[in-house]
């Protein structure tokens, strides 16, 4: 009897064992569960795996102190199962069922709209589960090569369990390796993955590198512990409140800053790091040089913690040939995520920051956090299905009269073009024969550049977009003859985007494209 | 991929920033970002507003305006600040002839950047003098 639990318990019931699918899909934070997801609803086989041992990726350790930075408003002007709530839940995944969609509000306790570490894991967990998303467990991908496989090239990725062959391999791994810069010293440091728990702090002298989010998450969780506080980089602090983007220190946060600038005790110095050394005694002692006029600045510390972000895990990517840029080592993208330098190759979740987009006035898409990831895996999934499958897309037609009112519904509520300003847009084609189609999410890069999959048809394509001083705006691109304008539209205060100021203009602009088509 | 102390001393060699000690060139090397585009990519649209400012770390650029090549930029080059400081959308595209690293500044901080940094700004005003220079020969 001993013998036969034995036995059963070590028989590997989990799924997909290694052998080859049409895709593989490596991950299980939300990235990797989002694109599994889109993938089955499509109907194209793949195989998922995770080093992991549950899923959640980031969520099951960070933030450190335990709460999001990304919010789920439990009571919204819209029912929570309806596509339109979207906007206002940033943590829910995407699912076609009702029954499956905008999980996080139901799971959360009501003491913030900030959802705790473990409520966020408890989401995904039960999305997985509720969507019967399956993933291989405890099965860590280790390397990567290509082979000439009996449909062309493949990619092979090894794993302890053995090795899984596809013609399309889509990595949601996170940018989730500790950075460490090269400042002489820094293993004295340590990391913010590393930190210790808060109250090991108190009454200490603690040097931040770094002015980034996650630098100023750890100094208000020290506030009330530190006995000082000094932050330092070369650049000076960027807030999001003034970036009017998710760049810079988000609003939780600023604490310590407000703390500063009132000469509460907290330092924010603008310098670089030139070097960390043992001494005197216990303590440490850090070099530094300000950016302003390159004076030297020595302080005595207890603690240096390195806040100065993640890196991506590519494993062997890069020696495959996948570019990299930034301080992230992010791969360098298509617009639709697949790798600028390895065909075949595609990313999902936060790495699909790696395809910026247009970037328009500097402000970057929400790639890097889930409510923009997930829109991105949903096109991922479909672009991937269509290109390297031959998955014929519905393009469903939009009766003429139609064609306003379906513009405004979508400006006015479409949750991939607020979450995805300037990034991912609504395409409807305008073809005289066929009459207005509705083309799907595009991302608006491969749109303006006439590769996008929806072809290079005389089209409009809806987005909402932002400059980067508070205002947010709708614009119709159009696309005549190959060549696209863009068109932007007054903004409503309460951004209401279906009134009938904004009606009227809208209906001037459609008349112009679709005249042109005619006449065209 | 190059680390911020690479990126230090690329720079630290163009002529844009020559003027700028090494605590300024790390500021600025934390202040822009890196970009990397295929060959053939777009970096800058004619005629779409919200673009940035591009100084070239490695490769080539094409400028093309109405689908003929004018120019082609190269390592040290620099592109966009045009249409920021007079707050219209680029009149050229620039297109990746190869594979192109840029470093990136967004067009509303590039204000900020060059009122911070007056040698910077000499310098690109210098630049600019040259371009007009030979535009009018060009001209006459």
């Amino acid at each position: 009897m001993a013998e036969l639990r034995a036995s059963s318990s070590t028989a590997d019931d989990r799924p997909f064992p290694p052998g080859e699918y049409p895709v593989v899909v490596v991950g299980s934070g939300p990235g990797a569960i989002q694109v599994a997801y889109a993938l089955r609803r499509i109907g194209i086989d793949h195989a998922v795996i995770s080093a992991d041992p549950s899923p959640g990726g980031m969520f099951r350790r960070w933030p450190f102190f335990q709460r999001l930075l990304s919010w789920t408003k439990p009571y919204a002007p819209v029912e929570r199962t309806s596509r339109a709530y979207e906007r206002y839940d940033w943590n829910s995944l995407l699912a076609d069922e009702p029954e499956n969609r905008s999980l996080m509000p139901g799971l959360m306790d009501g003491s913030s709209y900030f959802p705790s570490r473990p409520e966020m894991e408890r989401n995904l967990a039960t999305f997985v589960e509720r969507t019967g998303t399956r993933i291989r467990y405890d099965c860590p991908w280790t390397a990567t090569r290509r082979e000439e496989g009996p449909d062309g090239e493949r990619f092979v990725l090894e794993t302890p369990d053995g090795e899984y062959r596809a013609r399309v391999a889509i990595f949601a791994v996170g940018v989730a390796e500790p950075n460490a810069p090269s400042t002489p010293g820094i293993e004295l440091s340590h990391h913010y993955s590393t930190v210790r728990p808060a109250e090991t702090y108190a009454g200490r002298r603690v040097f931040l590198i770094g002015k980034s989010v996650s630098a100023f998450e750890l100094a208000t969780g020290l506030l009330q512990w530190a006995r000082q506080l000094i932050l330092v980089s070369p650049s000076p602090v960027k807030l999001s409140v003034d970036t009017r983007s998710l760049v810079g220190v988000r609003a939780r946060y600023v604490q310590p800053y407000e703390d500063h600038v009132l000469g509460g005790g907290v330092a924010v110095l603008d310098a670089s790091i030139e070097a960390i050394e043992r001494g005197p005694g216990d303590a440490l002692t850090v070099r530094t040089r300000r950016s302003a006029d390159g004076s030297e600045v020595v302080l005595e510390v207890d603690d240096v913690i390195n806040a100065t972000g993640f890196v991506c895990p590519l494993v062997d990517l890069p020696a495959l040939g996948v570019t990299t840029f930034g301080q992230s080592r992010l791969p360098a993208q298509t617009p639709y995520w697949e790798s600028a330098s390895v065909p075949g190759i595609f990313f999902a979740g936060t790495i699909g920051q790696g395809s910026a987009g247009l970037k328009k006035h500097g402000l970057p898409a929400n790639s890097g956090a889930v409510h923009g990831a997930r829109y991105n895996a949903r096109v991922l999934a479909a672009h991937v299905a269509r290109t390297t499958f031959g998955r014929s897309v519905e393009r469903p037609p939009i009766a003429s009269g139609e064609l306003v009112p379906t513009v405004l519904s979508e400006l006015a509520t479409a949750p991939e073009l607020w979450h995805q300003r300037a990034y991912l847009a609504r395409v409807i084609s305008l073809d005289p024969g066929e009459g207005p189609r509705d083309e799907g999410i595009v991302p608006l890069a491969a749109f303006v550049d006439g590769v996008g999959d929806d072809g290079t048809a005389d089209s409009l394509a809806l987005t909402i977009e932002a400059d980067g001083t508070g205002t947010i705006y709708p614009v119709l691109y159009l696309r005549r003859d190959g060549r696209v304008e863009e068109r932007m539209i007054e903004p409503d205060p309460l951004l209401r985007f279906d009134t009938p100021a904004i009606q009227a203009r809208v209906a001037e602009i459609v008349e112009e494209v679709r005249s042109a088509a005619i006449t065209g | 991929m190059a680390s911020r102390d690479e990126i230090v001393d690329q720079i630290a060699s163009f002529a844009l920033f020559a003027d700028l000690t090494t605590p300024q060139l790390e500021r600025i090397a934390h202040m822009f970002e890196e970009e990397v585009h295929p060959e053939g990519e777009r970096v800058l649209r004619q005629g779409l507003s919200g673009s940035a400012f591009h100084v070239i770390l490695d490769g080539e650029a094409a400028v093309i305006i109405d689908g003929n090549q004018r120019a082609t930029l190269s390592r040290g080059d620099f592109f966009g600040e045009i249409s920021i400081l007079l707050g219209e959308a680029p009149g050229a595209d620039i297109v990746a002839s190869r594979e192109l690293r840029t470093l990136v500044l967004a067009g509303p901080q590039v204000r900020a950047v060059l009122l911070d940094n007056p040698p910077l700004m000499y310098r690109m005003l210098q630049a600019q003098a040259r371009r007009l220079r030979n535009a009018n020969r060009w001209r006459s």
